[in-house]
């Protein structure tokens, strides 16, 4: 097992959390990290492993941290 | 808007009004106008606050009429703090009432005869010039309380606070908004200066028995209009994160890209930033019984806006914009809200540019003169501008200046003009609109967020160099052209991703002024806007050297990502060779 830190934003935190650190088997993927904590591939538009952007088949290593975020826009 | 008032400030006995028909700017609308007037009228060569120099005060090509979205302004002018061309935009209601009073623009010309200030009141029935030396000296909010009781709360102003009045190269032009509020403003490159130059206080509109502009073809500009409120609401920003959180919703996920700048740019990440979140704004404002859902004029779908009341519950300031945040913020090591919205009040009262304040008190603090993260030191710096002060004066001249007056290479600065909300080194589409723009350092110019960051209109990697140069280019043709409709720019979130909502907005154009408009004619309406803004430049003294970030920019390493900006001066040489 490994243990990543997951963080979610905006609209993602409601009934869920805004940062929490997880337990995952090696080798898992973004999408694994997304579905155990109940985010669908859909609503994480923006996704970042260590503030770089990374796709949802992503493989996650031991201390990562991954930040999920709806879509957001602004300026 | 057939119409163009000219104000002429030079005249005998104070300022005289004119209108004269459109002529040769028929058909232009916002930015179009301002530009192409002031490079067709103003001398490249002359000084901003003299006499050659004029401000065009214009609505967009659809402001005015039932459009969703349309209401905004574009103020432009030679600028005094680049020395280059400028048009500044703002939100508020002064867009929509002037497009019904059938001006399609205002221009402020010629030398103040005297040292008076004036107040212009414009309504159905034309143009009244009056004495405003009893507002002399005046801030936003009071000079506004003070028109209210002379013309009540349904008027749209358009004014200076002191900033513009001393001629200080940050000085904004407000514009009121809903709630008669001057806290939209247009804010960057010392629009509020030349405003000051020509010796006007306030533009007063009253639409009163004004009508709704209307559509040549009604039906068709109905279903279109349907479409395009479908087309915002059903798109996840400008229906979803917009309205929710505002534009701040923004600091979470730039800082988490490393490119949100800290202390005078000199990290990427802020250890403050989820105290200054957009999701904590939105709850405060919640909870002390302001808004966390607000337009800025009547009109808008996506309301990114909010109110934002004071510990009390009293109004205070409305929601601050992301740029604010940051400026005042984490540019500033300051993680405190209450302290950045009172900056915030404090800017739009004294009719100052958040964006460039924010980066001077944080350039001020990188030499010394006060810590970062004082809180209580960046706001008596503010009130020194405000106060006029031999210290304001410096501060309200900018980032560049006081830098130099500092003795200080690290000014985040472009033609003179500070840096947004986002570093270039991490962000490097951004950078090279910074570089580019014929604005000075604007991110609205050429928004690569969208793309580097928020997966707007595609992905290009906002570490590499690599597709920087074309995505920069055709965000700045299509927001040239945007900024020419007096659509707010958010829209651009559901354009560049949906083409149905691109195909809603030509068909609105065309609807209503009888056009046949394609996508074709929006790129080439854009590339003649800048073009014309180029050439201004040029003519000004402006050569390609001066589209170049700091060299400090290429030097020194940025954190988290250790990089620097990497896109080579003959990379950015190509943005205008298309
Ligand atoms: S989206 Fe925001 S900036 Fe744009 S018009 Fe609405 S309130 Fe103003």
């Amino acid at each position: 097992m490994m243990t990543i830190t997951i963080k979610l934003f905006a609209s993602l935190r409601q009934g869920r959390f805004e940062s929490e650190s997880r337990a995952l088997a090696e080798g898992s993927s973004v999408l694994d990290a997304l579905e155990l904590v109940g985010v669908s591939a859909a609503e994480a538009a923006v996704l970042f492993v260590n503030s770089r952007h990374a796709g949802p088949k992503h493989i996650l290593a031991e201390g990562d941290s991954l930040a999920v975020f709806p879509p957001v826009g602004g300026g | 808007m057939d119409t163009i008032l000219r104000i002429n400030v030079a005249a005998n006995g104070g300022p005289k009004a004119k209108a004269e028909p459109v002529g040769a700017y028929a058909g232009m609308g916002g930015r179009a106008l301002t530009s192409h007037m002031i490079a067709r009228e103003v001398p490249p060569l002359c000084h901003a606050l003299g006499p050659e120099n004029k401000i065009v005060i214009a609505p967009g090509l659809l402001s005015g009429t039932a459009a969703g979205q349309s209401g905004r302004l574009s103020i432009g002018c030679k600028s005094p703090l680049t020395g280059g061309i400028k048009e500044a935009n703002a939100g508020g209601q002064a867009a929509q009432v002037l497009a019904r009073l059938g001006y399609a623009a205002v221009v402020l010309e010629g030398e103040a005869a005297d040292d008076q200030l004036y107040l212009v009141y414009i309504n159905k029935d034309g143009v009244k010039i009056e004495s405003a030396a009893a507002y002399k000296g005046l801030g936003n909010y009071e000079l506004i309380d003070r028109i209210k009781e002379r013309f009540g709360d349904k008027v749209a102003c358009i004014s200076i606070g002191p900033a513009g009045e001393y001629r200080m190269a940050a000085a904004s032009i407000a514009c009121t908004d809903m709630e008669m509020h001057p806290t939209r403003h247009a804010g960057r490159g010392g629009v509020g200066a030349v405003m000051g130059s020509k010796g006007i206080k306030v533009i007063v509109i009253d639409d009163a028995g004004a009508a709704m502009r209307q559509p040549k073809d009604p039906e068709k500009f109905k279903a279109a209009n349907k479409a395009w409120v479908e087309g915002l609401k059903k798109h996840p920003v400008t229906g979803g994160g917009l309205p929710a959180y505002g534009t701040n919703v923004l600091t979470n996920i730039i800082n988490e890209a490393g490119g949100f700048p800290t202390n005078n740019f000199k990290t990427g990440q802020f250890k403050g930033a989820s105290k200054i979140s957009g999701e904590s704004f939105a709850a405060t404002m919640t909870e002390r019984g302001g808004q966390a859902t607000h337009g800025c004029h009547r009109g808008c779908v996506i309301q990114c806006s909010g109110i934002y009341n004071d510990k009390n519950g009293k109004f205070l300031t409305k929601q601050p914009e992301y740029e604010t945040v940051w400026a005042h913020g984490a540019n500033c090591g300051i993680d405190d809200m209450d302290t950045i919205a009172m900056l915030d009040r404090l800017d739009d009262d004294y009719g100052l540019d958040t964006i460039e304040m924010g980066a001077t008190v944080a350039v001020a603090m990188d030499a010394g003169l006060l810590k970062f993260g004082d809180a209580a030191g960046a706001i008596d710096l503010i009130k020194e501008v405000g106060k006029g002060s031999p210290l304001g004066r410096i501060i309200g001249n900018g980032a560049a200046l006081t830098a130099k007056a500092f003795g200080l290479e690290r000014a985040p600065v472009v033609k003179g003009q500070a840096m947004p909300a986002y570093d270039p080194r991490a962000i490097m589409g951004i950078g090279v609109t910074y570089a580019t723009s014929p604005m000075g350092a604007d991110h609205t110019a050429g928004y690569a967020i969208a793309t580097n960051i928020l997966k707007v209109g595609g992905f290009v990697d906002p570490l590499k160099p690599e597709g920087q140069i074309e995505l920069s280019r055709n965000l700045q043709i299509a927001t040239a052209a945007i900024d020419a409709t007096g659509m707010c720019l958010f829209i651009a979130f559901a354009v560049l991703d949906q083409p149905e909502t691109f195909q809603a907005l030509l068909d609105l154009l065309n609807s209503f002024h009888g056009l046949s408009l394609t996508g074709d004619d929006v790129t080439a309406l854009g590339k003649s806007i800048l073009t014309a803004e180029r050439d201004f430049n040029k003519a000004a003294g402006f050569t390609k050297e001066m589209d170049r970030l700091p060299s400090y920019f290429k030097r020194e390493a940025l954190d988290p990502h250790k990089v620097t900006f990497t896109v080579s001066d003959e990379e950015l040489d190509q943005v205008f060779n298309w």
